[in-house]
């Protein structure tokens, strides 16, 4: 539990960050709050010769709420998010769901940028960011650009970011109707054995617009657009729940590991879905 | 004088004695980050040993290249078994009379096994070092399931074969076959089994008790400081058994036992984890000796889960047999026991299964037949008692698991089959079938104390209920009530017939009191946190009359503490406590003859009173325990020596048979498998109470670790013999979310034999509360057809359960 050397830096703003991953290129990653990557490096399964840490760089963690938008920097850790009452009330789901991810200390230091950009399928916040539609911006030595989270996640560990650039916030439209964010762990600190986010809003008796995606059921986070389009315009009857679940197995991949077989994660997958749209429902 | 004026109750109150519930003297520094254990420990010129580990569960080595280790900043040697070998250090002696490979010798036998041993000047050239030794290995089949292993023509111990390829008999007897390492048996087999053929009814069932591991907070470890001016070896480490330790040390390295001092400072958990000898402890005292600096050895969580001592793996065959009434007549337990590639299970030596024989249970069951063959394999060795006294947990889990599976058969309330097979109170001292003699038990009072507690026949219309609205769709949600009735067997041992590798299971007590007053009390056991400094000066202040506060207790240190044999099984109360209190009582009696002198009176004409000895028929005349212990020291009395100092070895009579009633209420979501622990009620009789909160302490402790073997805690294996769960994010080690509120109580049954009636308490919740745990799963699907589900009852495993029964739709 021991990781091999490596360098240390910490630059005091992002061109400095920047000229360092241009100099090192994937020998160098950035750390945020290091609760996914030190854990690797210990275990010797992710080399790093260059470790370059965003903490000394200003501007990385502000949220910032305005009348229909949230911007949330990337050094925002899961406990401002939890603790942020402006955040909880324009878009309870994230307090719901940081309140699920892992335990208080790891909350503290884990940051939501850290989150999104590992890659990795058991973390929340992917898929989360996938339901509210959220956008990650990334700088790089060009500049920056916007990458919708619904297309950033390629495979595990793999996404659309490329080494040299660094991810810098996360912005999203304030959603409206109901939310839910279910998950079932082990234990606690444990990642999902399945994990449903869903967004929805209702007019009269009939859902209006939906919004689902699933956490580690398979090595990407999963958006599952038919799902959410089997309850548009149902009034969240059995048929259309089932019809919602039935597209999202199709779109999921679990693997059998410690959590159970695969048939196992799919039952409950759909288990857990459905009580998140049933809870997400009772608060649209 | 303060005396005059303290009420009596006053001076008991005073004393902190015994049924006081006083505050762990031990916490001040625990809970300030102040202990001391094995790790905070850092001496000049200390170099650090790690091991390079085998990635293969069996595989021949074709060679083990350390060049380029070597080159590495900081590594200064690696040791294998071929520089062991001269020494006679490459095998070491395990306690089940087989023997271990300290570092491979020609090949390995389970993944993690110690192949090289890196010495180094920091841990961090360890970590680099270890993954620049360069191992040739070739692969070997691999055997993790012990059925196969007894069919299997893949011979794992080549060392154990004659030279002609026979199979010898081994340290219990006749081998059966390549893989075999012994059959131990109890009971009367021909009677048994006529019994069962017999037999209105028999219920049979086979179960596996899956693999866990202790897990202690603190992982294994030592310091090894060899000076070699005086010749000395000092060895501290986490050892829950130091001066067999020691012992065990000389043997093995010809090193005279004077010339070691074994330490154990503050442990932090031990749970039968260290008990046992480790490579790790022999390769950093070689290391020491070699470099002559000491040399520390700290395991980490996955060197810790993965290869020091696992506990259970037992797959067990029940066949019950009884009347149509539900009078249990006989019962036959056959036992398949995954030892790993070496027998180094932890019991007395003429208990190859441990006490394995208890699996009678607190039933009075005429005839019984026990049959237990271990068995080589492709996994670590090990086999320890996981907080329980030698596979207690195994014996108790089995029968009560059997008492459900027959009460289903009979279709009778498991409650009362219980009730009508207790042994009762009149027939204590019970001989039991399988050759235990039980001290004293009232089970139908605990029984009923704990139905009435938790109204269980309230519970039980709740569940009928349940099952009505779960038939007819109106909840997904199942409601288990799980019921054990537990005995334990503890505080080896007896020296007649308990002994490891020929040390006796006695225990000492060394006690010095001091002129003005105070005194230390020394023992062969050591606490990893059970709070003996605590508990044991409580012991004494009730048996010399000095305050507890002014007692203390020193364990762990063999160059002071007097010989014993450790803290495991749970028996330091029962055996330590024991010569606690006859140490006391020496001590007591040449008080009486000092307080006889000064009150000039004859030695029959004082008694004892609480912290005094008082003239007989004139209390106002009296010395107190303070002043007899200034006049042992500094006044010349006729015919008696200065001082006022006792020693106890104390060789028990007996085992002590604590016993107890647990009653778990759960609710079970049938489409996600999640369990909830609605209430959980434990009642503990462990004889005389010494301090209850260390017991209600002791209770939740070993009920949470209970909790988590029952609900998800297992090492599993794939069929390479790669270890599944070797960290903690797989590996269920519970925190206070998982953890339900438990409810306590008691009755209170002294132990006849014992000096003041304790039969301890550490073990009974874990040994208790598992079978309780699972019995609750396990009963929430009875009305649908279970019988038996195998542990551990983590989500998946209960939704398969759910799914096989069809409940899923």
């Amino acid at each position: 539990m021991i990781p091999a050397a490596f360098e240390y830096y910490r630059p005091k703003d992002m061109t400095g960050v920047l000229s360092l991953l241009g100099e090192h290129g994937d020998n160098a990653r950035v750390i945020a709050g290091g609760h996914s990557l030190i854990p690797m490096m210990k275990l010797r399964m992710a080399d790093v010769p260059h470790l370059i840490d965003l903490q000394g760089v200003g501007g990385l963690d502000d949220i910032e709420l305005s009348a229909n938008s949230i911007r949330i920097g990337a050094m925002v850790t899961q406990h401002d998010i939890i603790d942020h009452n402006g955040l909880a009330s324009a878009a309870p789901i994230l307090r719901e769901a940081a309140l699920q991810i892992a335990d208080p200390q790891v909350r503290y230091m884990g940051t939501v940028g850290g989150n999104v950009a590992n890659g990795d399928p058991g973390n929340d916040m992917p898929g989360l960011m996938q339901c509210l539609d959220a956008t990650f911006t990334v700088v790089g030595l060009d500049g920056e650009r916007d990458i919708p989270a619904r297309q950033f996640y390629e495979a595990a560990y793999m996404t659309a970011r490329e080494d040299e650039e660094v991810l810098t916030s996360i912005t999203m439209l304030i959603p409206a109707g109901g939310y839910a964010y279910e998950k079932q762990k082990r234990k606690i600190g444990d990642y999902a054995t399945a994990a449903a986010a869903v967004l929805l809003t209702k007019e009269g008796n009939t859902c209006k617009s939906a919004s689902i995606a699933m956490t580690n059921l398979s090595d990407i986070p999963v958006y599952s657009e038919e799902a959410g389009a089997a309850l548009v315009g149902s009034s969240l009857d059995d048929t259309a729940i089932k019809a919602a679940v039935t597209a999202v197995l199709g779109d999921i991949d679990p693997s059998e590991d410690n959590r159970g077989p695969v048939a196992f994660k799919k039952h409950l997958a759909g288990v857990i879905l459905r009580r998140a749209i049933e809870r997400a429902w009772s608060r649209a | 004088m303060k005396d005059e004026v303290e009420s009596r109750e006053d001076r008991v109150a005073g004393l902190k004695g015994m049924g006081c519930s006083r505050k762990r003297v031990e916490d001040a520094r625990f809970t300030q980050g102040k202990g001391n254990y094995v790790d905070d420990l850092k001496l000049d010129g200390m170099l650090f040993g790690d091991f390079v580990r085998s990635p293969y569960a069996h595989a021949r080595i074709v060679n083990i290249d350390t060049e380029a280790a070597l080159k590495v900043p900081g590594v200064l040697a690696v040791l294998t078994a071929k520089d062991l070998e001269p020494l006679g250090l490459h095998w070491m002696p395990t306690l089940a009379g087989d023997k271990q490979m300290v570092l491979a010798d020609g090949k390995v036998l389970f993944q993690g096994q110690e192949v090289a041993y890196v010495v180094v000047q920091d841990r961090y050239a360890a970590a680099d070092g270890i993954e620049a030794v360069e191992v040739d290995y070739e692969e070997l089949p691999v055997l993790v399931n012990p059925f196969e292993a007894l069919k299997s023509d893949v011979v794992l111990r080549e060392d154990l074969l004659a030279e002609d390829g026979s199979i010898p008999d081994g340290a219990h007897g006749p081998r059966k076959h390549h893989n075999h390492i012994f059959t131990w048996e109890a009971g009367d087999k021909d009677p048994t089994l006529e019994v069962i053929d017999n037999a209105d009814v028999v219920a049979e069932e086979t179960m596996y008790y899956h693999r866990t591991h202790p897990c202690p907070l603190e992982t294994c470890g030592c310091v090894a400081s060899m000076d070699k001016v005086n010749g000395k070896l000092t060895l501290w480490g986490t050892f829950q058994a130091p001066h067999a330790i020691r012992t065990v040390v000389s043997l093995i390295s010809g090193i005279e036992e004077h010339n070691i001092r074994v330490i154990s400072p503050d442990i932090g958990g031990g749970f039968g984890n260290k008990v046992g000898a480790y490579p790790g402890y022999v390769c950093s005292v070689v290391a020491s000796i070699v470099t002559g600096k000491p040399v520390k050895w700290i395991e980490d969580r996955m060197d810790n889960l993965m290869t020091t001592a696992f506990a259970r793996d037992y797959h067990m065959t029940g066949r019950i047999a009884a009347t149509k009434e539900g009078k249990i007549t006989g019962v036959h337990c056959s036992v398949t026991a995954d030892h790993g590639g070496f027998d180094a299970c932890a019991d007395p030596t003429k208990f190859p299964a441990g006490f394995m024989n208890i699996c009678t249970g607190s039933y009075d069951i005429p005839t019984a037949y026990l049959e237990v063959d271990g068995v080589y394999t492709n996994k670590a060795p090990g086999g320890v008692s996981y907080r329980c006294s030698f596979r207690v947990t195994e014996a108790v889990y089995f029968i009560e698991r059997m008492i459900e599976v027959l009460a289903i058969k009979l279709n009778m309330d498991a409650a009362e089959l219980r009730r009508i097979n207790f042994i009762k109170k009149e027939q204590f001292p019970y001989q039991a079938a399988l050759g235990w003699e039980y001290d004293s038990g009232d089970y139908h009072t605990a029984w009923d104390k704990a139905l009435k507690a938790v109204d269980y026949d309230g519970l039980r219309a709740e569940q009928a209920q349940r099952v009505e609205d779960f038939k007819a769709g109106k909840t997904r949600k199942l409601m288990g009530i799980g019921l054990t009735f537990f005995t334990e067997i503890v505080g080896a041992g007896p020296v007649k017939n308990c002994d490891i590798l020929g040390l006796g299971m006695f225990d000492s007590c060394e006690i010095r009191i001091h002129p003005t007053g105070s005194a230390i009390a020394r023992l062969g056991t050591i606490s990893q946190g059970q709070g003996h400094a605590t508990t044991f000066a409580q012991i004494l202040a009730s048996e010399i009359g000095l305050p507890a506060d002014s007692i203390t207790i020193e364990e762990g240190d063999t160059d002071t503490a007097p010989y014993g044999l450790g803290t495991y099984g749970s028996r330091s109360t029962p055996v330590a406590g024991a010569a606690t209190a006859m140490a006391g009582r020496k001590i007591r009696a040449k008080a009486q003859m000092i307080a006889a002198y000064l009150l000039e009176v004859h030695d029959d004409d004082v008694e004892f009173d609480v912290d005094r000895f008082a003239v007989k028929g004139a209390p106002e005349k009296f010395k107190t325990m303070n002043e007899i212990a200034f006049a042992a020291y500094n006044q010349a009395i006729p015919g008696i020596e200065p001082g006022l100092e006792a020693v106890s070895y104390y060789d028990p009579p007996n085992m002590t048979y604590p016993f107890g009633a647990y009653v778990c209420v759960m609710d079970i979501d049938v489409d996600t498998g999640v369990p909830v622990i609605r209430r959980f009620y434990a009642l503990d009789d462990c004889g005389t109470r010494i301090n209850p909160m260390i017991i209600e302490g002791q209770v939740h402790g070993g009920l949470t670790e209970a909790l988590a073997v029952a609900l998800g805690q297992e090492i599993a294996y794939d069929d390479m013999g790669n270890v599944k769960t070797g960290t903690l994010m797989d590996f269920f080690l519970p925190t206070a979310w998982e953890v339900p509120n438990y409810e306590t109580d008691h009755t209170v049954t002294p132990s006849p034999h014992h000096p003041i009636g304790a039969k301890g308490v550490g073990e009974s919740p874990h040994v208790g509360g598992v079978p309780c745990f699972s019995n609750a799963v396990q009963d929430a699907f009875r009305p649908f057809g279970n019988t038996h589900t195998n542990m551990p009852h983590d989500h998946w495993r209960i939704w398969k359960t759910a799914n096989e029964l069809g409940l899923h739709g």
